[in-house]
């Protein structure tokens, strides 16, 4: 208690009055600095202090993790937003490091151009894109500018789930870094590594140049995307009825996108900006939008549900207002996009909402974030399941949640909606017994309404319905019509319910497939995915004979 | 009577839409019975500088949670908030950390 006292008692009696009031506040770290900014509560930092805080929470979940290998390559998702901005400075800043701290892996940067699904004219999105240019050159990381229209260019592949890397252990981690180590060093006794010394400032990190350098101007400046392809994307957007499916929708096809990014040029981890205040409030809204059963995927630290890429969240310790403040005094550039949602009232979608309310609540309760962060935390994935265990959504690629024994009243609640909003045709109407069909069976529907011609619209609708978890079905509910969907959608709605044709069928087959598997392999539970999926692929092909010949 | 007020109001992360896209305001308060405080700066913000949907700006007689207000770039945290007395050539600064701006 003296000692606080004597702290309080030391600045005063200095001869001027100190120049700015209530500012007699030392920084808890250094206990000498300065405060600019109170984070966790009442704790104020000063300057020097709170850069050090917050290089090292960056680095310390990267390291807490252990999951991104030496020499791995890692494509930075960067929206040119404070957080992901951050990120990328963050992984610049770890680059320049010296040798026993610097970061070991090869980044590159990808930009998705949004501005048509948002709504902004072709001189707007060009100023950006020229902003977001000269950001990319000055980093010299690989960089990868695509517009949201390429999602109508994209192949059905990128939405099956390819075989993932063989899991990295602890142990596997470390020989990883060991052998790595050692490779340098012979690469610098030889003379040969570029040794980057730590003197080469911020701006020209040699290192992640090298891998590859014809990326490094970037790719050959592609002009607009085409306009017929802008308009297909905006009548996509203003078809969808409600903001919050908006927001769904351009997540979705954002993250194939990027996922496709990943794979063509060959990265294994994308990293994302989430903050924690992001996850926070990412976590309650989709717990609102029925998509309870994948909170681990859509907010833990890594998300393995596409397999081959991984997708990480380096800033998820990070709140939002430690993100702002760091990029306002250190001064990291961004650049500022409209979103979807800009200068929406409050209440215009689920995720607006939620935003308001979880920031409220933290303005009266400072700890309301990083308890439900907390929460985040805590979720298992489970099963944790390889690809080809089990049918994926369509759109977020989660194992489906849906039981098509139809017994959750959610479930059954929401198939019912399903068939009356499908205006049954007047032939269907007449004799098929369509409707009755699809409310009990929606779940194994593909072949219910075969005969009946007439609902052929209808029924490709169903069969992409049937393919989606519940969060996406709902979800879907606000898309009126399929058609401006990215053909590459549909076409992998088509391959799939071709594939799985009677699915109860199958479902048993593959579920002894990889039985078998395991029996004769003796590598654990589940086989190589990779081969499963093969398998399962045959398998279909053999049942679709017997049953259809 | 406090002495008109020379100071700098700026806008960022997209809080500046709401005020014709200018970011930088150099603005002289003028003089009043009571002392500057970001209370009444606020107020008069509404009244001078904000051209649309004042409720994605101010609500109550403070900022709408999650724009944060840096005062000479320290968080006004530190320094009471909106009893801050303004200081001439203060710098203030809102930024939103609100999706979307």
């Amino acid at each position: 208690m003296c000692q606080v006292g004597e702290d309080y008692g030391d600045p005063a009696p200095e001869g001027p009055p100190p120049p700015r009031p209530g500012r007699e506040l030392k920084c808890v770290k250094c206990t000498e600095g300065l405060p600019v900014v109170v984070i966790r509560a009442g704790d104020a930092f000063c300057r020097d202090c709170f850069r050090a805080f917050y290089i090292h929470k960056f680095r310390a979940v990267l390291g807490k993790n252990r999951l991104i290998f030496p020499g791995e390559k890692v494509l930075l998702a960067w929206s040119g937003g404070p957080s992901s901005s951050s990120m990328v400075w963050q992984v610049l800043e770890g680059l320049s490091r010296d040798s026993a701290k610097r970061l070991r892996f090869v980044p590159g940067v990808v930009y998705v151009d949004e501005g048509a699904a948002c709504g902004q004219s072709r001189e707007d999105r060009a100023k950006t894109l020229s902003d977001v240019k000269l950001i990319l050159q000055t980093l010299g990381f690989p960089w990868h500018v695509v517009a949201l229209e390429e999602v109508f260019a994209l192949p059905p592949s990128v939405l099956r789930c390819s075989a993932p890397e063989p899991v990295g252990t602890v142990g596997t981690y470390k020989v990883a870094v060991d052998s790595f180590l050692q490779q340098q060093h012979t690469l610098e006794a030889e003379g040969v590594g570029d040794s980057p010394s730590s003197a080469q400032g911020e701006a020209q990190p040699s290192q992640p140049c090298t891998q590859d350098p014809q990326d490094l101007a970037g790719p050959p400046l592609a002009g607009p995307p085409p306009a017929a392809q802008t308009e297909a994307l905006s009548r996509l957007f203003d078809s969808v009825k409600t903001l919050t499916a908006k927001e769904e929708l351009l997540q979705t096809l954002r993250t194939h996108l990027i996922l496709h990014m990943a794979r063509t040029h060959g990265y294994s981890k994308v990293m994302t900006g989430d903050s924690c205040t992001r996850l926070a409030i990412k976590l309650m809204t989709s717990l609102a939008l029925g998509r309870g059963a994948f909170l681990a995927w859509d907010t833990g630290f890594s998300d393995e549900r596409h397999g081959d890429v991984v997708v990480v969240r380096p800033m998820r310790e990070h709140t939002l207002k430690e993100v702002a403040f760091y990029n306002r005094l250190f001064a990291v550039p961004s650049v500022f996009t409209p979103a979807i949602d800009t200068k929406a009232p409050e209440k215009a979608s689920i995720h607006r909402l939620m935003e308001g309310f979880l920031l409220r609540l933290q303005a009266q309760f400072p700890s309301t974030v990083s308890t439900v962060y907390r929460t985040s935390e805590k979720l298992v994935k489970a099963p944790r399941d390889g690809c080809a265990s089990g049918p994926r959504c369509l759109l977020c690629m989660c194992s489906l949640d849906v039981d098509t024994a139809d017994s959750a009243t959610a479930f059954g609640a929401q198939t019912q909606d399903f068939s009356q909003m499908q205006p049954p045709t007047p032939l269907a109407e007449a004799g098929a017994p369509t409707v009755p069909c699809r409310s009990a069976e929606v779940g194994r529907a593909p072949n219910c309404c075969q005969g009946t011609r007439p609902c052929r619209r209808e029924d490709s609708r169903a069969h992409v319905i049937e393919q989606l978890c519940y969060g996406c079905r709902v979800n879907m509910k606000d898309v009126p019509s399929l058609d401006p969907l990215p053909p590459y959608i549909l076409a992998e709605a088509q391959l799939r319910s071709q594939r799985y044709g009677p699915s109860p069928e199958i479902q048993e087959y593959l579920l002894e497939n990889s039985d078998d598997k395991a029996h004769t392999s003796g590598s654990g539970a589940w086989g190589p995915p990779e081969q499963e999926g093969k398998d399962g692929q045959t398998a279909c092909d053999c049942i679709n004979k017997n049953i259809f010949n | 009577m406090a002495a008109p007020l020379s100071v700098e109001v700026e806008f960022g992360g997209g809080a500046e839409l709401l005020f014709d896209g200018v970011k930088k305001h150099q603005v002289t308060l003028p003089g009043q019975e009571e002392p500057w405080d970001i209370r009444n700066l606020l107020v008069w913000i509404k009244k001078n500088l904000l051209k649309e949907r004042p409720e994605l700006f101010i609500q109550g007689d403070s900022v709408r949670p999650g724009i944060l207000v840096l005062v000479n770039d320290a968080d006004w945290e530190l320094l009471g908030e909106l009893d801050y007395q303004l200081q001439d050539r203060d710098s203030i600064l809102f930024i939103s950390t609100l999706h979307g701006g």
